[in-house]
């Protein structure tokens, strides 16, 4: 597992120790408005995850959206996002242009949403690979995309065919048997697996007891979730030989190691991108500190730590 | 707008002044942009950010009250864990600043400029009346007069407390309505509670005066991240962080955000 290979994109690859942000947790267009070109001379990521688009506009959940927990949050955002015509239009030539490969996280409702968001994405020469955020239901048949080993196999079945970009398969931490869902989506064609997407979570006010999110529920993240999510990626590991982005709570390089160690390629940044929005960086000078210290006897110094180095 | 630097930055408090039910926290930044009125702030404590329960996590959002050429002051109130470990900060200690962030205050579009402040929400008017001078007409409420000492840094404004302890007993939009009655040619600069901030919107619409509103809503990152902090606008949800803080009153059907602050 030592050798497990990197995530191939279209025009190079994700190699061992990158580090990417979680989809939906940051967004370069305002942060470029807010922080301005340091953004870009600077940019956290090897790569940029997109935030999940759908067929559709969609406003998003009402507010009240956020919920601090202990060590973490729960967010009930609701994927909020101008659908595919209006990304394409709007959002996408500033995100093709970024100092980052761009990988496009999309999520359909049923088999014809995901052909037509997959399609339309995979025309983009720019778009170096595709996630696909299997966290919904499908709407034919009421079940978890991804947290059935037949729903992601048939799906991903669908969806192998029409693009030779590399697909990311995005797990969801409630799967019964995470294992058995990562290894369907192997055998249908998936290239790496991404995980673990929030957890499920509510919060009361505490004034009135009612559901304190506009929603009702959402999904809990930040360092609160980092012992599940890092569990999963070691389960997940040792059920296939997929390149895997390991993300969940991830605050420090000693974090990113860890998700490493457990099995995973690469590692993604979210909820700490919140406290600090160059994050990013710092995780991967942390990371790339502890490989040179720790040398190359242990598992994240297996493959040479000039790999981890930011050219 | 002024951008902030990319990444937060460690800056030192200078000095946690008292004031009555608030605490002034001034923070050095030297070599800082200079925020314009109505920007904000991410803030949170470098050390015991993460108390009995792990709370806070998040840092939390502030205006900034005033800025010096080397500092920059918030105005706060311990409500929850975030403020709470915040309004204990010494000097010397550490502080993490995202910032300056959003977009705030313009220059009034007609008359003269009315500033009316609820309780902790006279923060961002305080460096909005440096800029616009110190003759501008200032109405602040209070609940109490603990929370009224605030107002010892806006000479000669007109004061209301919910209690009548001090200056006139009842809300400040009755003095914003006595205001507008004497001279209705004004630009309304608003910040305060939700409930406030409503009854201000209703009545500059009432009285067809332009009105900026300084909101709040539970943020998560400031800068546009987490979509968390969403306000419904005429032209659907608008993202606090990166669309405000500062709203024109005409862009809501409501000032209300479900949801306090925590």
């Amino acid at each position: 597992m030592d050798s497990r290979a990197g995530i191939r994109l279209t025009s190079s690859e994700l190699a061992f120790g990158a580090v990417l942000n979680g989809s939906g947790t940051f967004d370069p267009i305002a942060a470029h408005r807010t922080f301005g070109d340091e953004l870009l001379d600077n940019f956290p990521f090897d790569a940029f995850v997109s935030k999940t688009i759908t067929l559709e506009p969609r406003a998003g959940n009402p507010p009240p959206r956020l919920w601090e927990t202990p060590s973490g949050l729960i967010n009930s955002i609701g994927l909020p996002n101008k659908g595919l015509d209006g990304f394409l239009e709007h959002d996408f030539p500033f995100l093709a242009d970024l100092p980052a490969p761009l990988i496009v996280s999309v999520m359909g409702f049923d088999h014809d949403q995901l052909v037509r968001l997959v399609s339309a994405v995979a025309e983009r020469d720019e778009v170096e690979a595709i996630e696909l955020n299997f966290s919904c239901p499908n709407v034919e048949t009421g079940l978890i995309m991804g947290a059935d080993p037949g729903e992601i196999a048939a799906a991903m079945e669908v969806l192998r065919p029409l693009t030779d970009k590399a697909l990311i398969a995005k797990l969801t931490p409630t799967a019964h048997d995470q294992a058995a869902v990562a290894r369907a989506a192997e055998g249908a064609g998936a290239d790496a697996l991404a995980l673990i997407n929030t957890l499920p979570g509510m919060a009361l006010d505490p004034v009135t007891g009612e559901p304190w999110l506009g929603a009702g529920r959402g999904g809990q993240s930040g360092p609160a979730v980092r012992a599940v999510a890092l569990n999963q990626v070691s389960e997940v590991a040792q059920a296939t030989p997929l390149p895997i982005v390991g993300m969940g709570g991830i605050a420090s390089g000693r974090d990113a190691a860890d998700f490493l160690r457990a099995g995973a390629t690469c590692v993604a940044v979210g909820t700490e991108s919140f406290r600090d929005p160059a994050a990013g960086i710092r995780i991967r000078t942390e990371l790339v500190a502890l490989v040179e210290t720790d040398g190359p006897d242990r598992r994240v110094g297996a493959t040479p730590s000039g790999d981890l180095r930011r050219d | 707008m002024t951008l902030a630097p990319f990444g937060r930055r460690l800056l030192r408090v200078t000095k946690n002044e008292r004031l009555g039910a608030y605490n002034m926290i001034w923070v050095a930044d030297p070599d800082g942009p200079d925020p314009e009125p109505g920007q904000f702030y991410m803030l949170a404590a470098e050390r015991e950010w993460g108390g009995d329960d792990g709370r806070p996590y998040l840092p939390r959002a502030f205006s900034y009250a005033r800025a010096t050429e080397s500092a920059l002051a918030f105005l706060l109130e311990a409500i929850g864990p975030g403020t709470g470990r915040l309004a204990r900060l010494e000097r010397d200690d550490g502080v993490w600043v995202t910032g300056p962030l959003g977009i705030g205050f313009t220059e009034p579009e007609c008359g003269r400029p009315l500033l009316v402040g609820g309780g902790i929400g006279a923060a961002p008017l305080l460096c909005w009346r440096d800029a616009l001078g110190p003759a501008t007409a200032t109405l602040l409420g209070f609940r109490s007069a603990q929370h009224a000492e605030a107002a010892r840094y806006f000479q000669g404004a007109q004061v209301a407390t919910d209690d009548g302890s001090v200056g006139r007993h009842g809300f400040v939009t009755e003095l914003l309505r006595e205001e507008l009655d004497r001279d209705s040619e004004a630009t309304i600069y608003a910040c305060g509670p939700p409930p406030m901030l409503e009854a201000v919107r209703a009545l500059a619409a009432e009285r067809e005066v332009p009105a900026q509103l300084a909101m709040e809503s539970g943020m998560a990152c400031g800068f546009g991240a987490c979509m968390g902090c969403v306000v419904q606008t005429k032209s659907g949800y608008a993202r606090l962080c990166v669309d405000g803080p500062v709203v024109h009153a005409d862009q809501l059907e409501s000032a209300w955000v479900p949801g306090a602050p925590h």
